[in-house]
């Protein structure tokens, strides 16, 4: 099967089938018997038609064309890829949690309620804030409800003149998108070159107009921000609230708190910080906290606990309401729930401090061979400026798909957009002294064929399923879907 | 040494000398003193395996799950048959344990499966472009409310009263934010009134927004609907459930703009609520005004076939607040388990969930309202729910029912002021006997 490359239509064959279902045993009607006919569809619907074994095949192939966490290294800036312990895959798939209907009476999920309401408490007393709401589904779903709640804590207080929100040039690009998303314009303010806050960019873009700011701190240079408590100061002043994008949180568990910070607004990302696979990309969840006074505004429902039940609370008159269905995404909660347990507060700081440690360690070995834009201690990443000594004609593109000829996912490149040429590398601490040294070994290697024979970079990767792909003609000439042709 | 992390102290002290420093506590010499926590977290300690599980199981006693009660509730979220493979193969790691595919190169696995899963939901709306996922259907639809808005230039959406409770709430949070003008065009016997969505919509009216099968199961017909919407250069936009495509008429043969909806269904496990999956199919008009990633087919350097993400001038990680959507992480595994669900189910198979689930919840319905005890709210046609108003308020019964290991249905009180109103459920997974005990139970309660 090597080489396989079919899709899943073109193994299709009429007749055959993989499914299994009992007979009816209410007996047969004819549908038009049910349904009027102008409802019912005169088309046939175009799905497959394979045998079981067949899609156990395809997918298993599919499978093997994918690089996880599994497979090795994935030192993703941003991303915290660190490993997904197989203990919070079983756990939620516990029938006792996996099989839970959202509308059950609140009696017959004491146990679902209390691991939400547990949680909460967690998130809180990790990031220094009072409540959590476990609701939103993404790091960018937390964010706009972040800045919905910005939004009616101004407006309740009758300062309606507040529709600017300040963002940093090197910020994720989801934040000034979630702040459009929600209708505030943007201010956009440069960072220094160390990829802090220009406070005379701030000051000037300061006003009661300004609805808050948002800021990631750890910056996404990998640098704590050391002026916060002064920004913090300045914004509240202005009569702003302090956004904290939980990005970069797995560099300061249990050593600094966004809360003691001066953070009014949290959000989270559990599929980051708290070991929750990414699934190719979702589902996340990405929880917001707030200070107390914010508090009133989070999403309905909250969980509640009087005596010893708990409850669902809408009742919040001032709440933003409700920003998806049903409570979030239960089955990532108890992913991140379990992993809490496992780690305790001891095991969460010790992984910040390790992962900080690994950090700097790559940072270290590779500032001889790579350009180190700032060559301070970092945080739980470092960002690289393209080859030390190298010429235009090799990119930081060509360096990162020859990495996955040496058998590596390849850091975040092109991030931050404040560092030209950016490599973006984040180890997190579940990985050992032996890995980074083998990937550390990689670049080296990596850097001195540049020299030698950058055609190899130019032309990597060699051994993928598939090479370099046209991506000018996938956006020119769109094919979104497979056609029968 | 825990153990999900495998440097020593041993390991961290040569990486400090390599580093060029002496302590652990240097590495944090950049925050300053007084932000550095002075104290634990107010955590337990970290346990075992075993205590994990010990602990987990403690709690899960307090659950009672769909696998130990006989489930009659839906109302958004619902008990299908899931086939067994479907965890085999989602839960291999190379595919949960990936990133979002932003190296195509080695990540063909979740690229193609996410193709795959577009080219399905177009043939099951019959649109002509699918996005990669969104949320869910809720948050589906307030895209697409959003997505209308942008593209008319009108700043008014009308939105069913019909379309589940939860998503007309999810919308209004959205749209409130955004300063758009969100309507609802009420009901007449349990479907979207034409007349008075005749008398709402206006010249700033950007999208008419309907469920169906809506809230209480019955199916609409968007004839009418779609004449007064286009009329009014209006986007129609309809949410819809994937597995009732298999027999009732597809969107694009209403000539809906935006197909919206939850594929919860096609496979994913029940989750307390989430993670579900939201969709989003709309016509190759509307292809560069969708939110979220999609999934295209080219060429690599050596001709062969190649899947990437594409269309990203969409996006926020290059448009930023030009963006059409802020989504990032989208629900890619559940869109992974939707498709392992429609390809296992095939073509045949799909129609016979679709026929089974009509044919069981029409048995229910016929037995439930034969003793004349209970009628049916709404005479109209139905798939999977139907509401019923009987002699008692709808917790009454359900505490009855559940006293037998029932989880019976959503009681319409609440939202739709229907007294004594319960809206059930009937999946494929119900058998004959199951819906004749919950008929004599409810004869007697």
């Amino acid at each position: 099967m090597r080489g396989y490359n079919k899709l899943i239509f073109e193994l299709s064959k009429e007749g055959r089938n993989a499914f299994s279902l009992p007979e009816n045993d209410v007996g047969r009607t004819p549908l038009e018997d049910m349904l009027p006919a102008h409802l019912l569809t005169k088309e046939e619907v175009e799905l497959p038609e394979v045998s079981e074994v067949d899609v156990v095949r395809h997918y298993t192939l599919l499978s093997k064309k994918n690089y996880g966490l599994d497979t090795g290294f994935y030192p993703l800036g941003s991303c915290t890829m660190k490993y997904n312990p197989k203990i919070n895959e079983d756990m939620s798939s516990l029938d006792c949690f996996a099989n839970l209907h959202p509308y059950q009476p609140e009696d017959t999920v004491q146990g679902a309620l209390a691991l939400m309401y547990d949680l909460d408490y967690m998130l809180s007393e990790i990031s220094g804030m009072s409540r959590v709401s476990l609701q939103p589904a993404a790091g960018a779903h937390g964010e706009m409800v972040g800045l919905m709640i910005i939004k009616a804590y101004h407006k309740k207080r009758g300062d309606n003149k507040r529709t600017k929100i300040i963002v940093p040039d090197s910020a994720h690009g989801t934040n000034p998108a979630s702040a459009a998303m929600v209708g505030f314009d943007i201010i956009e303010i440069k960072s220094t070159k160390d990829g802090a806050v220009d406070m005379e960019d701030l000051k000037a873009a300061l006003s009661d107009e300004v609805a808050g700011l948002m800021l990631t701190n750890p910056s996404t240079l990998g640098l704590f921000e050391k002026n916060i408590k002064e920004i913090a100061d300045l914004v509240h002043e202005a009569g702003g609230l302090l956004y904290y994008d939980g990005a970069n949180m797995n560099a300061i568990m249990g050593i600094s708190r966004p809360g003691d910070m001066g953070f009014d607004v949290i959000h989270y990302n559990l599929h980051k910080t708290f070991s929750t696979p990414h699934g190719g990309g979702g589902p996340g969840a990405g929880p917001v906290g707030v200070k107390e006074h914010l508090v009133e505004f989070l999403p309905v429902p909250m969980i509640e606990k009087s005596g010893d039940r708990y409850f669902l609370d809408y009742d919040k008159p001032y709440s933003i309401g409700k920003i998806k269905s049903f409570y979030g995404h239960f089955g990532v909660m108890v992913r991140a729930y379990t992993y809490i347990l496992a780690m305790g507060a001891e095991g969460l700081k010790d992984a910040s401090r390790k992962a900080v440690l690994n950090a700097n360690y790559m940072m270290a070995r590779l500032k001889e061979y790579y350009k180190l834009p700032i060559d301070e201690i970092c945080q739980h990443e470092f960002v690289l400026g393209g080859l030390k000594d190298g010429t235009d004609e090799v990119t930081t593109l060509d360096i990162a798909k020859r990495l996955i000829d040496y058998g590596y996912h390849p850091p975040t490149i092109y991030f931050p957009l404040i560092v030209h040429e950016a490599i973006m590398v984040e180890p997190t601490e579940t990985e050992s002294r032996e890995t980074l040294d083998e990937f550390i070994d990689a670049m080296i290697r990596i850097a001195e064929e540049a020299k030698e024979n950058p055609q190899v970079l130019k032309e990597a990767p060699h051994n993928t399923p598939v090479r370099r792909i046209d991506e000018v003609l996938a956006a020119r000439k769109p094919v979104l879907k497979w056609q029968n042709d | 040494m825990h153990r999900y992390i495998p440097n020593t102290d041993a390991d961290a002290k040569a990486m400090l000398d390599v580093i060029g420093i002496k302590s652990m506590d240097q590495l944090f010499q950049g925050i300053p003193d007084d932000l550095i926590l002075k104290r634990a977290l107010k955590l337990d300690s970290g346990i075992s395996e075993l205590e994990i599980e010990r602990k987990m199981k403690e709690l899960g006693k307090k659950n009672r799950s769909t696998d130990d009660l006989v489930c009659f509730l839906g109302a958004g979220a619902y008990d299908h048959y899931i086939p067994s493979i479907i965890k085999h193969l989602a839960k291999r790691s190379e595919f949960y344990t990936a990133y979002t595919p932003y190296q195509p190169e080695i990540s063909q696995g979740t690229l193609q499966a996410i193709f795959e899963y577009q080219t399905m939901i177009c043939n099951l709306t019959g649109m002509d472009v699918s996005n990669a996922s969104l949320y869910d259907g809720a948050t589906a639809c307030a895209e697409a409310a959003i997505m209308a808005v942008d593209s008319t230039r009108r700043n008014t959406v009308l939105v069913s009263e019909t379309m589940h409770p939860e998503t007309r709430q999810v919308l209004k949070s959205y749209m409130h934010s955004r300063e758009i003008n969100i309507a609802e065009i009420p009901m007449a016997d349990g479907v979207t009134d034409p007349e008075m969505l005749k008398k709402l919509i206006d010249a700033d009216s950007a999208a008419v927004i309907v469920q169906s099968p809506n809230f209480f199961g019955i199916v609409e017909d968007l004839t009418e609907i779609e004449k007064i919407t286009h009329g009014n250069r209006s986007l129609l936009v309809s949410s819809v459930d994937p597995i009732s495509l298999a027999i009732l008429k597809k969107p694009a043969e209403y000539g809906v703009d935006i197909a919206v909806g939850d594929a919860q269904v096609l496979g994913n496990n029940l989750n307390y609520g989430g993670p579900y999956i939201g969709f989003m199919a709309a016509t190759s008009k509307l292809m560069r005004k969708m939110p979220g990633r999609m999934v295209g087919q080219s060429l690599d350097v050596d001709g062969r076939r190649a899947f990437v993400l594409t269309l990203q001038a969409r996006e926020q990680h290059i448009r930023r607040y030009k963006a059409t959507s802020n989504i990032c992480s989208n629900q890619s595994l559940n869109a992974l388990i939707a498709s392992i669900y429609m390809v296992t189910m095939g073509k045949k198979g799909l129609r016979e969930v679709a026929l089974q689930i009509t044919e069981k919840a029409y048995y229910a319905a016929g037995r439930l309202t034969a003793g004349g005890k209970y009628k049916l709210a709404f005479d109209q046609p139905f798939f999977r729910e139907f509401a019923l108003i009987g002699p008692k308020d709808a917790d009454l019964i359900n505490r009855e029912l559940l006293a037998n290991n029932i989880l019976g249905g959503y009681n319409l009180n609440k939202e739709y002021g229907i007294e004594n109103g319960v809206l059930l459920c009937v999946t494929e997974k119900r058998t004959k006997q199951e819906i004749d005990q919950l008929t004599d139970l409810m004869e007697v309660i």
